[in-house]
């Protein structure tokens, strides 16, 4: 439209400059809605245990959008292919309604306040008021009948807005996009590893919700988690505890495109290591908690999985943080799992909401440990309300400067590429080069 | 002279005055960054939960923050002094009065049930204050010879949305 000609420019062949519109171009980001979030990309919406009974719903987003994720009816011959969970956008088909507003509940049926237009679990419209008109009596004494729909209104054409929905591992994905390949495609066989040895074969169990608004560009907080060189930097818990520091065995796994992302680590015993601890103010060298049950580590039987790049090989990580392009990050550090949906709420702020789930077959114990473990994560985290705090930071930086500035990530070069250390900013730029593709910047 | 409008026994009335005296101390304690005074409001094996309304009104147990003990809280208090980087800010707690609750059964005879509602300013240098959370308090608090302490004090927050982050103690 009015944007200058240089912002629909990328200035290098590389993406390992970021231009600071990127982050802070209004028009670019409603390009963004349409490009990535409402087009051929998969967005979390939630889990399924969210909505366990028929009829059960939640409100969530896809983008700015807010959709309905519900349970539906299934009839018991399609039970086996059928998980029941649809995915409706809050928008009736009448007027535009928003027309659900309790975050979560129970429902037979949605109907929209303004005219009571009345829709199934799944999004037909079943129902009208006065779609035949009503009965009368003319001047001359005959019946007749006022108004009502025209009589070729089709209801089937007139349902909320159905997204794709699919279920992967109790984890619900939806699409506006006709084009977006099948989930497991989509998600790829690099990444499809990682997210079988959480969640294959597992019930979940719900621990609860944070919530926090960062005024921050929504990228950055995917770049924050493909971005290991900060952690052991950033965060002393991290770097002094020895959770993720860059003296540890770990490795960069991403899809083909570069969109999804894998850090993988193993912890070790943290303490004093000079390659990489001399000089880090973060590092405290005689940090002891005072109640050592804010960390107790004890592994789980699922971290150990046959080396998906080394066959005949195990391997057993501490830490795998992975980053499903475009709104989720899925986290397990030590026994501490949640999921991590972003909503953009414009160019400058998202909304990022915190899930913490266990497994149904958890002991009390166990339980207990991911509840005190949570106190490192989340927007009062002794680690992540860092990253918050850092990313509301760089957004100030690239308004106060203009559009021709840059962030710049080098490290480990310029080029894109998975690497078997953390010493490397590959991820963030891989994800960059994936973008530049599809907005076509 | 009229009568009094109610008869309140002055016990009962002497009680809510000295939890009004302790939630203002807390509240001067944390608004004047004496955080290394913080973890003695409670006991030494007592519990801090700052913790969300929907989680709370669903049973869900997920808090904030869940602090169970005075060494938990003295790890927080290093926490934010020492080591979570965050933007400066200054708090101002508002905490309203606070209404004795009824005993529940099984409690211990001497535990004390209370509820305040609070709101917490959050401003920033160079920046207007702002609402920053909102709540309120449900506390478990028993007579000790060092005066009241919390045994367990859950700050039940309406905010849907930590603004970025939430460091200090609510």
């Amino acid at each position: 439209m009015n944007a200058p000609e240089t912002l629909s420019r990328w200035n290098r062949p590389e993406s390992s400059r970021v231009p600071f519109w990127a982050y802070t171009d209004a028009q670019l980001y409603r390009r963004e809605l349409e490009k990535v979030f409402y087009g051929p990309h998969w967005c979390y919406v939630g889990l399924e245990v969210e909505v366990p009974n028929t009829g059960d719903y939640k409100l969530s987003w896809v983008g700015e959008r807010q959709v309905i994720m519900v349970r539906d009816r299934v009839a018991p011959k399609d039970r086996g292919t059928d998980p029941g969970i649809r995915v409706v956008e809050n928008r009736c088909a009448h007027r535009g309604v928003r027309f659900c507003q309790q975050p979560h509940g129970n429902a037979r049926s949605f109907v929209c306040p303004y005219h009571q237009w009345t829709y199934k679990l799944n999004g037909d419209l079943a129902g009208l008021p006065f779609k035949d008109g009503v009965q009368a009596t003319d001047e001359n004494g005959a019946a007749c009948v006022n108004g009502g729909m025209p009589a070729d209104f089709d209801l089937k054409a007139n349902g909320l807005t159905k997204l794709r929905v699919e279920v992967l591992h109790g984890l619900v994905f939806a699409t506006f996009s006709e084009e977006a390949e099948p989930l497991a495609d989509y998600l790829g066989p690099q990444v499809m590893p990682w997210l079988d040895r959480i969640f294959n074969g597992r019930s979940l169990t719900l621990l609860g919700y944070n919530r926090q608004r960062i005024p921050g560009n929504w990228k950055l907080m995917m770049e924050n988690i493909k971005d290991p060189y900060h952690p052991g930097l950033l965060h002393t818990w991290f770097v002094t505890f020895g959770l993720w520091r860059a003296d540890q065995k770990s490795r960069m796994v991403m899809d083909a495109h570069g969109r999804h992302a894998v850090m993988i680590s193993r912890r070790n015993d943290g303490g004093e290591n000079k390659t990489v601890t001399d000089g880090v103010t973060s590092f405290k060298a005689n940090m002891v908690l005072n109640d050592a049950r804010l960390l107790d580590v004890v592994p789980e039987p699922w971290w150990k999985v046959p080396d998906p790049s080394n066959p005949g090989h195990d391997i057993m990580p501490t830490v795998t943080m992975i980053t499903l392009f475009p709104s989720l990050i899925i986290q397990q550090q030590v026994n501490s799992l949640s999921t991590r949906h972003i909503v953009p709420r414009g160019e400058g702020e998202f909304d990022f909401v915190w899930t913490h789930f266990g497994f149904a077959d958890d002991t009390p114990e166990m339980t207990q440990r991911r509840l005190r473990q949570a106190n490192l994560f989340g927007p009062a985290g002794f680690v992540s309300a860092d990253d918050g705090e850092v990313i509301e930071l760089s957004q100030q930086g690239f308004e106060q400067w203009g559009e021709d500035g840059s962030t710049l990530c080098e490290l480990g070069g310029t080029g894109t590429g998975g690497t078997e250390h953390m010493v490397t900013e590959t991820l963030i730029r891989s994800m960059y080069a994936y973008w530049r593709k599809v907005m076509g910047v | 002279m009229n009568p009094p409008v109610r008869a309140e026994p002055v016990e009962a009335l002497l009680l809510e005055a000295e939890i009004n005296r302790l939630n203002a101390d807390y509240a001067s304690a944390l608004d004047e960054r004496r955080f290394d005074e913080w973890p003695a409001f409670f006991l030494e094996d007592g519990r801090y939960f700052v913790q969300g309304r929907e989680n709370f009104d669903r049973g869900l147990p997920l808090a904030l923050i869940a602090l169970e003990s005075r060494g938990m809280m003295k790890d927080r208090v290093y926490g934010v002094t020492q080591t979570i980087y965050h933007g400066p800010y200054y708090t101002r707690h508002v905490v309203g009065p606070a209404r004795v609750l009824p005993a529940m059964d099984g409690d211990d005879s001497g535990l004390v049930r209370a509820q305040a509602n609070y709101a917490v300013f959050r401003t920033r240098p160079g920046d207007s204050s702002e609402v920053y959370n909102v709540g309120r308090y449900l506390d478990e608090i028993v007579r000790t010879p060092d005066g009241l302490k919390f045994r367990n004090r859950r700050c039940i927050y309406d905010s849907e949305m930590i603004l970025n982050s939430l460091i200090y103690p609510i």
